[in-house]
């Protein structure tokens, strides 16, 4: 396959065109000393054919969902995806176009950015939502980056419940620019221990996540409270979206920016990625906001249409005082998610969270029924931490073994943690592969 | 006259999403039961948002209604300067969607994902081959990440040596994304103009080049088009001086086999696997802007890494000088993967299509200077800078001309981009355009030149054709509607 259309005629009436004598010639704008020396040493070119054989090989080494019963999450869920989505995402109007500059023919992807903002600004109880940033992690980099812009404070307190993957890209994101970063522990509850806040100074923003990495709600309002005493804003962090379905928004608790990943609503795992970065925040802050926008205008003849806005806060604007440097965000995943939240509804989302959150307490109760320690008594949604007795380590491989991933082992995260694990349920985790799970630990465990 | 792409069809109304629907219909059919109800935390409890309810036939008209006031590259030319919109084959689109790949876990055991994990290792080869670097990192998310990664790689080598350096030069023809990424870093871009060849000289580099200043960030081949011909010098100032150099490959579609990076002494660079390597641009994202660096910056690369041994496949976190990590895990497989395809499709034909996109840029660079300004008469890389002198007397923009350009069935140029020439028309057409298509876009740019003159008003209004006309930019910034109005603030109706 080469996608190349041009025929040997055709090349050489463009070079007669052009008077240069062959294709070489046209590189004459390269000096000698610039030229690779011989041929890319690459494989291929394959076939069609053989490259559908090459990649079936590399995918039927990956365990996944039927065969394998994954009870992973940690910040990638498996959810139902309807055919609809991928059936309306093969428009290729959608995927193939470029960044909406030219709004006369970008109407569709406009139109479905600005409903997608609609959405997240009511899923999260804000007043505005972007166009999307890369991911949970960055947009928890970005919106404490955006707090020290509208405070002028570059010191930060992150809840060590936050995902550790995301205090990371924090740490990355924020360190050169001399931030300081405190980490908040956490109590035996599983929550964000937030009793320190009150005697730290000078902070600028206090960030939490709910549902926390050990699956717990976090006391939002009591973060919020705390943090506008000290004049920080509250950022809150998610990586499950589908929690708030069942509990209160981020926003109707109080905090300012709020910011996850939105992968569980109609977005493909994709081993990690592409995700979503969602990303809101009240409406005085918008002109600090990082990302794209989409706003509401009319044209000509006054009918109503959509342009991207307010970019003047953007890098091809503002180059280095720019609010980010973010250009290509992740618009298809967006118009994904809102597909996704319109197919639901406000009623079937109710009942998919209700149902994900039943699931995993019929769980939670099974294994506490059978002896299992669940350590954290804090209300969780799709995940909670499982406390198995010592030794785990060969059991969870003996489960390996039986095609049953038994949640994420917390050792390499927490110290303290050797046999914790979380597990995650969702919709797709059935009752029959719930009490598999149990049973097969019992095995395991006679003792218990 | 000829028959254009762009006459005019049955564009149907749609509705917001918030002025459809009625409470209890659902678009989604929702998973059986299978467990009882638990009581919640009443405290906790919300009512969850008020979103429509649909049915799934308005769910799929409404998407698709607004998937036709859409332009993509599948339907039609999109010579869209510095963005490389080529052709997305549909093979790759199949391959990112195998359900190995894309119902995979990113925190499954390295023993369960071994696939991903060697695509991913390949697909880092492959790269370091066509770059001519040593190693490379996947894990930005898009070429802005890569960006950032690049200048985080700038700031941790300095560190290791015990030293802070404040300033980094930008050329003038840089993409915003350049001195945006370099001052989240705490760089302060220090501007550096091209010269009258539309390049950099070694004298204006070694005139901004000190012992406080981190590096340079070059795009080569630039946005004007051009291959940095005094790069090999622009490198030695910089190295002498104990900088490093960055190089922006979002331009790479030009010289894929034709220049090892490695080889000229570039330091840091990323590619943009949405461009160069085919994926589609989905509307804005996502996209991949893997990082690439040779060896004595290999220490510094984001982490995890992947690691091969004798066959098989892991993810290594042990480098102390590592920057971090970008991305909640390892970056945009999905995108990974469709490039990776791209890749084994073509081979060492990659060469090709570099040639290819050169010959496409130069011919109609030859085509179109006649009736256009162009901005440095001599032969272009990928892309060619035109602008609307020739027609700025007759009080024609090139915001005009391009918005006419639609009426006939092309997407725009890039335009006002590079800043460095007034009214910048910057096209780009890809190798994967063929001659019948650059002649009619030549001739549709034509017929704009000839209407410039004879019927000004026809493209002061232009486009008459799409759905919408010229939007109101102005009042939408100045007093912004972002949401559904009476949505967010309970007022909805029904
Ligand atoms: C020259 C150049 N550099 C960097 C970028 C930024 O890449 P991305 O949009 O993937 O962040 C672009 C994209 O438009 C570009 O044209």
């Amino acid at each position: 396959m080469t996608y190349l259309p041009h025929t040997e005629e055709d090349i050489s009436e463009m070079l007669q065109v052009i008077g240069a004598s062959s294709l070489d010639e046209l590189f004459s704008g390269v000096p000698e000393d610039c030229r690779m020396a011989g041929g890319l040493k690459l494989p291929g070119p394959v076939t069609e054919w053989e490259l559908n054989d090459m990649m079936a090989a590399l995918a039927k080494t990956m365990a996944v969902a039927p065969e394998y019963k994954v009870f992973l999450g940690a910040g990638s869920y498996h959810h139902y995806i309807p055919a609809t989505i991928s059936y309306l995402l093969g428009r290729s109007e959608f995927s193939t176009s470029y960044t909406p500059y030219q709004p006369e023919i970008s109407q569709g992807t406009l139109q479905a950015v600005f409903e997608y903002q609609t959405f997240v600004s009511l899923l999260l109880g804000m007043d505005v939502a972007n166009a999307s940033l890369y991911d949970g992690a960055s947009a928890l980099a970005e919106g404490l980056l955006m707090a020290a812009r509208v405070n002028g404070l570059k010191k930060v307190a992150l809840s060590s419940l936050i995902h550790p993957s995301y205090r990371q890209v924090v740490r990355t994101y924020l360190q050169p620019a001399g931030f300081e970063i405190i980490e908040l522990p956490h109590t035996p509850e599983g929550r964000t221990e937030l009793a320190g806040l009150k005697s730290l100074e000078g902070l600028g923003a206090v960030a939490v996540q709910s549902p926390n990495f050990v699956g717990c709600m976090e006391d939002l309002a009591a973060a919020a409270d705390l943090a506008h005493s000290t004049g920080a804003l509250l950022v809150a962090s998610f990586t499950e979206p589908l929690a708030f379905g069942l509990y209160r928004s981020p926003g109707s608790l109080g905090a300012d920016i709020c910011c996850g990943e939105g992968q569980s609503f109609g977005i493909a795992q994709s081993y990690g990625g592409p995700g979503l970065g969602m990303f809101a925040c009240l409406k005085r802050y918008v002109r600090s906001m990082p990302g794209r926008l989409v706003g509401r205008t009319e044209d000509r003849d006054g009918k109503p249409g959509f342009v991207l806005t307010l970019a003047t806060r953007e890098q091809h604007i503002r180059r280095e005082k720019a609010t980010s440097n973010i250009c290509t965000n992740s618009g298809l995943c967006a118009v994904t998610a809102a597909m996704y939240m319109a197919s639901l509804g406000g009623s079937g989302l109710r009942e998919l969270a209700r149902l994900n959150y039943d699931k995993s307490e019929y769980l939670k109760n099974e294994l506490r029924k059978a002896g299992f320690g669940i350590p954290f008594s804090a209300p969780t949604f799709n995940e909670f931490v499982v406390e198995l007795p010592a030794g785990s380590q060969a059991v969870y491989h003996r489960l390996l073994d039986r095609k049953m991933v038994a949640g994420l082992p917390l050792c390499s995260f927490y110290p303290g943690m050797d046999d914790r694990y979380l597990l995650c349920v969702t919709e797709t985790r059935t009752k029959m592969d719930m009490d598999e799970l149990v049973s097969r630990l019992k095995a395991d465990y006679p003792v218990a | 006259m000829k028959e254009f792409a762009g006459s005019s069809g049955l564009v149907l109304n749609e509705p917001l999403l918030f002025d459809r629907g009625k409470r209890g219909r659902c678009g989604m059919s929702l998973p059986r039961r299978d467990v009882d109800h638990f009581p919640v935390d009443e405290e906790l409890e919300g009512r969850g948002p008020d979103f429509p309810d649909l049915a799934e036939t308005e769910v799929v008209r409404h998407y698709t209604r607004l998937s036709t006031w859409n332009f993509g590259v599948d339907t039609g030319m999109y010579p869209l300067g510095s963005c490389t919109m080529k052709y997305n084959p549909k093979t790759n689109e199949k391959q990112a969607a195998l359900a190995g790949f894309a119902g995979a876990h990113p925190l499954l055991p390295e023993e369960l994902s071994q696939g991903a994990l060697k695509m991913m290792f390949e697909l880092e080869r492959f790269l370091a081959e066509i770059t001519g670097m040593d190693a490379v990192s996947l894990q930005p998310a898009a070429g802005a990440q890569g960006e950032l990664a690049g200048m985080l790689v700038f700031h941790a080598y300095h560190g290791s040596k015990g030293r802070r350096r404040s300033k980094i030069i930008v050329p003038d023809t840089a993409h915003g994304t350049n001195p945006a990424s370099a001052a989240l870093c705490g760089f302060s871009p220090v501007k550096v103009g091209s010269n009258d060849r539309g390049v950099l000289s070694v004298e204006a580099v070694a005139a901004a080049m000190d012992e406080d200043t981190a590096g340079i960030m070059v795009t080569n081949p630039n946005t004007l088009g051009f291959f940095e011909e005094n790069i090999r010098g622009i490198v030695d100032i910089v190295h002498a001086k104990g900088g490093l150099v960055y190089a922006d490959g979002a331009n790479m579609n030009a010289v894929l086999g034709m220049v090892s990076m490695g080889d000229i002494g570039i330091d840091v660079l990323h590619l943009n696997l949405h461009k160069t390597f085919s994926t589609p641009h989905g509307g804005g994202g996502p996209g991949a802007g893997p990082l690439c660096v040779r060896k004595h910056l290999e220490p510094f690369l984001p982490t995890p890494r992947i690691v091969e041994e004798g066959g098989s496949y892991r993810l290594a976190s042990d480098f102390p000088l590592s920057i971090g990590k970008l991305h909640a895990f390892h970056g945009n497989v999905g995108i990974m993967i469709r490039a990776y395809s791209y890749i084994l499709s073509l081979g060492p034909e990659l060469k090709r299509v570099s040639q290819l996109a050169v010959l496409n840029a130069n011919y109609l660079k030859e085509k179109l200077k006649t009736i256009l300004h162009l901005a440095y008469d001599r032969p272009c890389m990928h892309e060619c800078v035109f602008s609307d002198k020739l027609q700025a007397p007759l009080k024609i923009s090139t915001l005009d001309m391009v918005k006419r350009l639609i009426d006939y069935g092309f997407h725009p140029p890039t335009i006002y981009f590079p800043l460095v020439v007034p009214g910048a028309i910057m096209i780009e057409p890809t190798e994967t355009e063929c001659k019948e298509e650059l002649d009619l876009f030549v001739e549709a740019f034509r017929e704009i030149v000839k209407e410039a003159g004879e019927n000004p008003e026809l493209l002061h209004n232009a486009p008459w054709r799409p759905k919408v006309r010229r939007l109101d930019e102005t009042s939408a910034a100045r007093n912004p509607r972002l949401t559904c109005a009476g949505v967010i603030n309970g007022e909805r109706k029904s």
